[in-house]
């Protein structure tokens, strides 16, 4: 393992005072915890608050996405592990302006459960919480029976839409239907040409060959559906455009927002030449997209790969969200 | 039976030892079906509490259960640290009114299956607990009976948690949680003995 860093366990603590530091004017620390609340709170006064989290090892997710217009606290948990209670519960404190406060939580037992707990503290002290949990990762079969599918890089457009809606003073009421609207038009998929490496573990989460890639895999290294020998960025982006479309069943007639995601060790210049691949592939079903993004937004620490992310914007509201003004460390309108 | 304070004090520290000694086991078996982790995530959760208990010795049972609840809750994370902790908490709030152990252990496994959704044939702590219950109960709880509760994990098709994602690949591996369980069931065991 070669990384620049100093002790394995401290690395969360480290990058957080390290995020706060460099960026003061947009971010801070909430005192004793490893969470970030927008250093200007006056941008919060009168607003429903909005939060998210999750592990850490997903940069700029999340508390890159702290700011006006987009998530008011972020909590960063231990190294792809969820965060603890209190540290969400100090979360929604700091979020909350008497609006009530919504959270953003990605589809994973442990986060569900751990913000669930984080709610159950905040009610007790009389702050009303919402949440929507974001399942857009379709490599993983839908099921009633099972954990049902992860939240990936999708949840980052959730964070946008409803930072915007929450920026312009929509209710908490109305920042869960908007939430609850726009969830099933969300679909995302991803592959993998090597899995990440957690600091604390010290080698990679599974092994490929030199020569191979897996479509499906997740943002903890989570097993894909298929291994193949690597192919050219053409046939990559019609494996998985393929998969998207047999979800969404794209069509001309509709509008959409795109999101070719980075996980970490991809450079933009492969992610740009997968946008063009893209980009032809969808001009020849007749459709342009109305909103696009490339970069590294959800990452999986040092995994190399990328995750394709297509939003059906079937309110035109929508779109003026995603475009809405906003400041944050990773995404700037 | 009622549960004595030095029982269940003896209890947790027990288990805390059994976590300690095979935290590297534990994150093994969570290798294959999950992310690493449980061995670990449990060794923090147990020094925790380990480390509250020193601090201030709790009065009762309720408040033995209940620091260390807050410790998992707060130290522990992932998907155990709710579980277990949830487990602890509704223990707690059970000896404000009994502390004989079946009432205790079976509001534990209600707030268990309530935070975390799970039923018996999930592949998850649940399974232990489900079997192990209704053994205690009867007197007729053994080592080897909580092995076999263990194992039985095994065969099955994970449907909660990280190993579900694996689907029909999450057979032939035991849970790391029903793993973990089966090492607090052992310890109340030897503390009541
Ligand atoms: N919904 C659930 N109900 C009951 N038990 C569960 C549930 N989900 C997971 N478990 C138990 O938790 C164990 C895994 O705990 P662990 O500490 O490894 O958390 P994790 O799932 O890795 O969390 P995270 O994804 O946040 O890292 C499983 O072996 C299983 O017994
Ligand atoms: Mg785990």
């Amino acid at each position: 393992m070669k990384k620049i860093i100093n002790d394995p366990s401290q690395v969360v603590a480290e990058m957080v005072d390290g995020l706060v530091r460099s960026y003061p004017d947009i971010v801070e620390l909430i005192p004793e915890t490893e969470a970030v609340v927008r250093a200007d709170s006056d941008t919060m006064e009168g607003k429903v608050g909005l939060i998210s989290g999750g592990g850490s090892g997903h940069e700029p997710a999340h508390a890159g996405f702290v700011g006006k217009g987009m998530l008011s606290a972020a909590v960063c948990g231990q190294v792809f592990t969820s965060p603890t209670p209190d540290q969400i519960y100090e979360a929604i404190k700091a979020a909350d302006h008497g609006k009530g406060v919504f959270m953003v939580v990605k589809n994973y037992s442990g986060d569900v459960m751990n913000f669930d707990m984080a709610k159950d503290l905040a009610e007790m002290d009389d702050i009303r919480v919402k949440s929507i949990v974001v399942d857009d990762d379709i490599a993983v079969e839908n099921s009633l029976y099972t954990q049902g599918r992860r939240g990936v890089a999708g949840t980052i457009l959730m964070h946008k839409i409803l930072g915007a809606a929450a920026d312009q003073g929509a209710s908490l009421d109305e920042i869960a239907a908007l939430a609850q609207a726009v969830l099933p038009h969300i679909k995302t998929i991803g592959v993998a040409l090597n899995a990440a490496t957690v600091p604390e573990v010290g080698k990679p989460g599974f092994e490929l060959k030199e020569d191979e890639i897996e479509y499906g895999v997740g943002i903890h290294s989570e097993p894909g559906y298929r291994t193949e020998k690597i192919k050219p960025s053409n046939e990559l982006c019609q494996e998985l455009l393929g998969k998207l479309d047999s979800e969404l069943h794209l069509s001309e007639d509709k509008s959409y927002a795109v999101l070719v995601n980075g996980m970490g060790a991809t450079p933009l210049m492969e992610q740009y030449i997968f946008s063009h691949d893209l980009l032809n592939q969808l001009e020849e079903k007749g459709i342009k997209p109305d909103f696009m993004r490339v970069g590294n937004y959800m990452t999986s620490i040092d995994m190399a790969g990328l995750s394709l992310t297509i939003l059906e914007l079937a309110d035109e509201a929508w779109l003026d969200y995603l475009r809405y003004p906003v400041k944050t460390i990773a995404w700037n309108n | 039976m009622d549960l004595a304070l030095d029982q269940a004090t003896k209890w947790l520290e027990l288990f805390g030892d059994e976590i300690e000694k095979n935290k590297a086991y534990l994150s093994d078996l969570d290798t294959p079906i999950g992310d690493a982790d449980h061995g670990f995530n449990m060794a923090r959760g147990m020094e925790a509490v380990e480390t509250s208990l020193a601090q201030k010795a709790p009065a009762d049972l309720a408040g033995l259960f209940k620091q260390t609840a807050m410790a998992l809750i707060t130290k522990v994370g992932g998907a155990s640290g709710p579980l277990y902790g949830t487990a602890f908490l509704e223990m707690s709030k059970q000896a404000a009114q009994t502390s004989e152990l079946n009432s205790l252990l079976a509001a534990a496994l209600a707030g268990i299956k309530k935070r975390g959704g799970a039923a018996a044939g999930d592949k998850t702590m649940v399974d232990v607990w489900e079997a192990v219950l209704p053994e205690l109960a009867q007197g007729t709880l053994t080592d080897a009976k909580i092995d076999e509760a263990v194992e039985a994990t095994k065969p099955l098709i994970a449907k909660k948690g990280r190993a579900s994602y694996l689907g029909e690949r999450s057979k032939g591996h035991i849970d790391p949680g029903a793993m973990s369980s089966g090492y607090l069931f052992k310890a109340l065991l030897k503390a009541v003995a």
